[in-house]
């Protein structure tokens, strides 16, 4: 009996097919049906003298801006734990739940909600980064105290279903062999230092991914006597991506984002078409 | 029947007669669950709080103990698991214990140093943190030259959180294991102070990720026996459903965790997959892959979408049952399971174990049952339990789990009572609730107190990685360097959970 099993898991593991999804980034069914993202924000909808959202929103991702002859309030999505209470919150539907994941940002201001799109400007690409890299990337994530909750989709991505590898794009044990830094966590006075580390032994060009709202901007957590407020004040940050956690779709799009291999889809903190850049090819 | 918590009581003890109220109730088969320290409003002088449960279907009891100027007695001598609550509480509330066996910092590890206790009245201190290299301990004997210190971490290979592990040893031999953990302790306790209750269900979610009903389920159960609010029966019935597809891809990661550690690649990929499916039936049904946002104080926010659910588990099944048969024929991955991580029934109940960890070493304990809340006690809930007391059986409690899950998420979806969903929850200013609820790992405890504008003036969170930490290094001692990731991922811990 127990010589047979290993054959047999060969011969189980064919048959169970493929299990990939086709999602590549971009069309195709990423499998995340049902999921509610970053609300929307109608500011036409916005009524004057309501503060419903600004008190239910714990990590203050929405506040009231300074300049209100411009608009009244602020929506950061670099802040947003997408808990949806605002939605829930918001008398006149001015803020609506949605599927938008794809967060990934160069910079940024591009989480911050405005009335007009940004200019592309902070979207010119790093030349480089294809030239060195190619198409492969090598990964050193530093949990720097996260929930653990960004931890469960990273380690998702190498599931069967969406086959990181399959991009070329691989976690490394050593931050020697890395690329890409992808820091989880608002970053605890302890894990400080350790990151600060990890981020001196990686080899030039490097690059450093804010992986999740904690990361971003702290989120829920940071703050406090035991955390800083994500990664803006401590390293060069080359993508922000927000969520709480960001589901492996958006961490893919975002990696392939750095890659030059996939648009940026936020900008003024609105999920647009995909930016075609003539010039690029994302292929 | 409703969703009323179970009535909690509470004793008032003084610190002299401590140790013997202590060794009486051991004595009577009670087990200690754990202590804190809070500083009632307006007030510097700390208050303790044990909590124990007297054993199964009877209430979990509180003391309270006013210490005033005097050291309590340290408790840890009778009952060892409380030793690292009264370390923590040192560090964090600057009540130091009489007769602690190992007057060390916990929470603060070497090299932190913190300008004041952060959970005292005032203002917020500053942390630092300097590393301070691993002790080599004073050895004797002709072998001493050849033990070998190997620290690894904080930050350690793969996707992992983020801890340190020291490793005394020698060639294979582990001689010694001490983890550090606290690397992430974010004082998330304290970041709950001054939030309105209904806004503390947010942050429960985000203190261990993969335990966010769990944690919420605690949190607002101790809401709810401060309000003394009746949840409507459907939402506690909803609540044993978001509760069961919780543990359900926990565990489905759990299997898939553990085939890496004993390579058995196609296993690990089949586990992971169907974590995947697991996750991805979460997503539908309730908007986030880890089952965010639907358990509020009172009852649930809104109902989730059942529709596909009953056919998802079908398939689930289907491939589990499979799965499950080939593990368990599986002699390369058995013969690093069998007597691999041995944790006796003695040790597992002194140092505190729980969840699938004291129930694979023979302890027939389970919080949905022995301290009921919700609708366990309406729906057919089954115990797993082993007495292998290794890291198989520690797997075989889990396999086990899952079709249990499964099984209770088929009986809610069957009998589900119509009614509404949500009760008004208010608990009143000055109030105090305890709140449990048994996550993937273990018995998770919120101890609740309000301040008397109604906001939260202090939140103790027990994590069932708090006390399974405690319990895992010894099971190292002694053994080797090969099965180490092995009997790590049997013992399913998370970091954030400890840290807090």
């Amino acid at each position: 009996m127990a010589m047979k099993v290993i054959p047999l898991w060969t011969l189980y593991g064919l048959a169970r097919g493929k299990a990939t999804t086709r999602w590549c980034g971009e069309d195709a069914e990423p499998g995340q049906a049902g999921y509610l993202g970053m609300p929307r924000f109608d500011q036409a909808k916005c009524q004057q003298g309501c503060r419903e959202c600004v008190d239910t929103c714990l990590p203050g991702a929405i506040t009231f801006c300074p300049d209100a002859s411009k608009q009244r309030l602020t929506v950061d999505y670099g802040r947003c734990v997408v808990c949806q209470l605002c939605v829930e919150a918001c008398p006149t539907g001015a803020l609506t739940s949605s599927t938008d994941w794809a967060f990934g940002s160069r910079r940024r201001e591009d989480l911050v909600w405005t009335r007009a799109a940004a200019s592309t400007d902070g979207m010119t690409l790093k030349r480089e980064i294809r030239r060195v890299f190619g198409r492969s990337l090598h990964i050193r994530h530093v949990d720097a105290g996260s929930c653990n909750g960004c931890e469960s989709e990273l380690q998702a991505l190498n599931n069967p279903y969406y086959n990181l590898h399959r991009f070329g794009v691989f976690f490394t044990p050593s931050p020697r062999f890395a690329d890409l830094l992808l820091v989880t966590g608002p970053v605890t006075y302890a894990m400080r230092g350790p990151l600060l580390e990890a981020y001196e032994a990686m080899p030039d060009p490097r690059f450093v991914m804010a992986a999740g709202t904690c990361a971003v901007s702290g989120g829920t957590n940071g703050g406090g006597y035991a955390c800083d407020n994500g990664l803006e004040e401590l390293l060069p940050v080359d993508v922000f991506l927000p969520g709480c956690p960001p589901n492996p779709p958006a961490i893919i799009h975002a990696l392939l984002m750095l890659l030059q291999r996939s648009p940026q889809r936020v900008q003024g903190g609105q999920i647009g078409p995909a930016d075609e850049h003539p010039e690029d090819d994302y292929a | 029947m409703t969703g009323a918590p179970l009535a909690v009581t509470m004793q008032d003890i003084a610190p002299a007669e401590l140790s013997a109220r202590c060794a009486a109730a051991l004595g009577a088969g009670a087990r200690m669950q754990f202590m804190y320290a809070w500083f009632p409003t307006g007030s510097d002088a700390p208050e303790l709080r044990y909590v124990l449960h007297p054993g199964r279907g009877q209430t979990p009891h509180i003391w309270r103990c006013r210490s005033g100027a005097e050291s309590p007695p340290s408790l840890a001598p009778a009952a060892p698991l409380l030793s690292w609550y009264e370390r923590e509480t040192t560090d964090l509330c600057g009540v130091a214990f009489r007769d602690q066996p190992v007057p060390d910092p916990l929470v603060l590890l070497p090299g932190a140093a913190a300008e004041r206790p952060p959970l005292m009245p005032g203002p917020l201190p500053h942390l630092s943190y300097t590393p301070v290299p691993l002790p080599m301990p004073d050895l004797a004997g002709t072998t001493r030259e050849d033990v070998q210190l190997l620290p690894f971490g904080p930050v350690r290979a793969d996707v992992l959180e983020s801890t340190q592990l020291a490793f005394y040893y020698i060639g294979e031999a582990i001689l010694h294991y001490q983890p550090r953990l606290f690397f992430k302790h974010r004082g998330m306790e304290k970041r709950f102070e001054g939030l309105s209750p209904a806004l503390g269900t947010v942050l429960a979610e985000r203190v261990s990720g993969v335990g966010s009903v769990a944690h919420a389920l605690a949190y607002c159960h101790a809401l709810e026996a401060a309000s003394r609010c009746e949840v409507p029966s459907r939402a506690t019935w909803l609540r044993v459903l978001l509760a069961e597809l919780e543990r359900l891809y926990n565990h489905l990661h759990y299997l898939g965790y553990l085939c890496h550690t004993t390579t058995l690649k196609v296993g690990e990929a089949q586990g992971k997959y169907l974590e995947e499916l697991a996750k991805q039936v979460n997503c539908q049904i309730s908007g986030s892959r880890l089952l965010r946002g639907l358990v509020v104080p009172g009852g649930v926010r809104r109902e989730p979408t059942l529709l596909t659910l009953a056919e998802d588990l079908v398939r689930i099944e289907h491939e589990l049952r499979r799965y499950a048969d080939q593990l368990a024929a599986t002699s390369s991955h058995l013969d690093r399971l069998i007597t691999t991580g041995v944790l006796d029934r003695q040790l597992a109940f002194d140092q505190g174990a729980t969840g699938p960890v004291e129930r694979a070493s023979g302890i027939d304990r389970d919080s949905r049952r022995d301290q009921p809340y919700g609708a366990y006690d309406e729906l057919p809930l089954s115990v797993a339990v082993r007495d292998g007391c290794d890291a198989h059986a520690r797997q075989q409690v889990r396999v086990e789990e899952i079709t249990h899950s499964i099984a209770l998420i088929r009986a809610v979806l069957d009998g589900l009572p119509e009614g509404s969903l949500r009760a008004d929850c208010r608990p009143p200013p000055g109030g105090e609730g305890l709140g449990w609820a048994e996550t993937p790992r273990g018995t998770a405890y919120y101890a609740v107190h309000l301040d008397t504008a109604g906001r939260l003036a202090r939140v103790k969170i027990k994590s069932p990685s708090f006390s399974n930490w405690r319990v895992f290094p010894y099971t190292v001692h002694g053994t080797n360097m090969m099965d180490y990731a092995i009997n790590e991922a049997s013992f399913g811990l998370t970091v954030a959970g400890c840290d807090r």
